[in-house]
């Protein structure tokens, strides 16, 4: 993971459906194409809708794991 | 189903052919016969979630669902069976009711503090995002001609009255359509 560089943090902590799904869209239009961000919510329903939302979209998960009571997670926009 | 090569992604791709003979478009279309806060709030999840995601989202509003964009506060109906209607189901995100356990108010009340709690996003501000998100709302013509509403009852983004053809366009060239 040495070449990913993160432009953005978003803080989704507390958000429900379908917010945690609305900030990321939104926040992956501010960044460049080939720019990653990173996020973290607490919405255990991010665990299934991200890797949707990435495969409806087609940008890249990067990674998306449970850290205690919080989920992080990376996406590169691809275009 | 994709060729390898693609360089669409399976959302984007097109696969069918619409009734119309135009291709099918990454796009929901959504007709919204209920009133009933709970349901609302599904079609303005779906929508939100929808639009997030990239697709073209038009929503149709009839009958009961005409509630949900509805200013708040308005006094609609001309004749007197219209405006009893006015008086007696007032419109508006925040003054409609569950579909279950309303309870003359005391269901919403209570579903709305659950909801607070929960930090779950109130109806008002799940429309806004979904103004935000460019989501097309229409409202039916004949179904306001029997509630005797006016467009100058609902929100400012609602478009003019269309009717089923203009649904059956939209419906016809989308992906998905639900009827809630």
């Amino acid at each position: 993971m040495s070449d990913v560089i993160i432009v953005k943090s978003l803080d989704l902590k507390g958000l429900l459906c379908p917010m945690p799904v609305v900030k990321i869209a939104k926040a992956i239009k501010e960044v460049q194409p080939g720019e990653i961000i990173e996020a973290f919510a607490t919405d255990p329903g991010v665990m299934a809708d991200i890797p949707a939302w990435c495969r409806t979209t087609g940008n890249e998960l990067i990674t998306l794991e449970k850290q205690d009571k919080q989920f992080h997670f990376v996406v590169r926009r691809t275009r | 189903m994709y060729p390898a090569d693609s360089t669409t992604f399976p959302a984007e791709a097109t696969m069918h052919v619409s009734s119309n003979g135009k291709p099918v478009k990454n796009k929901v279309t959504m007709v919204v016969f209920s009133g009933d806060m709970d349901k609302v709030m599904a079609a303005l999840i779906i929508a939100t979630g929808a639009a997030a995601s990239g697709m073209e989202v038009v929503m149709f509003f009839t009958f009961w669902g005409l509630k949900a964009i509805q200013k708040p506060n308005q006094a609609t109906g001309k004749g007197l069976f219209g405006r009893m209607l006015g008086v007696m189901n007032r419109g508006g995100l925040d003054a409609i009711g569950p579909s279950r356990l309303n309870m003359g108010g005391m269901g919403r009340w209570m579903f709305k503090k659950m909801m607070k709690v929960k930090g779950v996003t109130p109806l008002t501000e799940l429309y806004e995002m979904a103004v935000d998100l460019d989501v097309k709302m229409m409202p039916c013509q004949m179904s306001m001609d029997v509630m005797e509403f006016d467009p100058k009852n609902f929100q400012d983004n609602v478009t003019e009255p269309v009717g089923v053809a203009t649904m059956l366009e939209h419906a016809a060239e989308s992906k998905v359509q639900f009827f809630i």
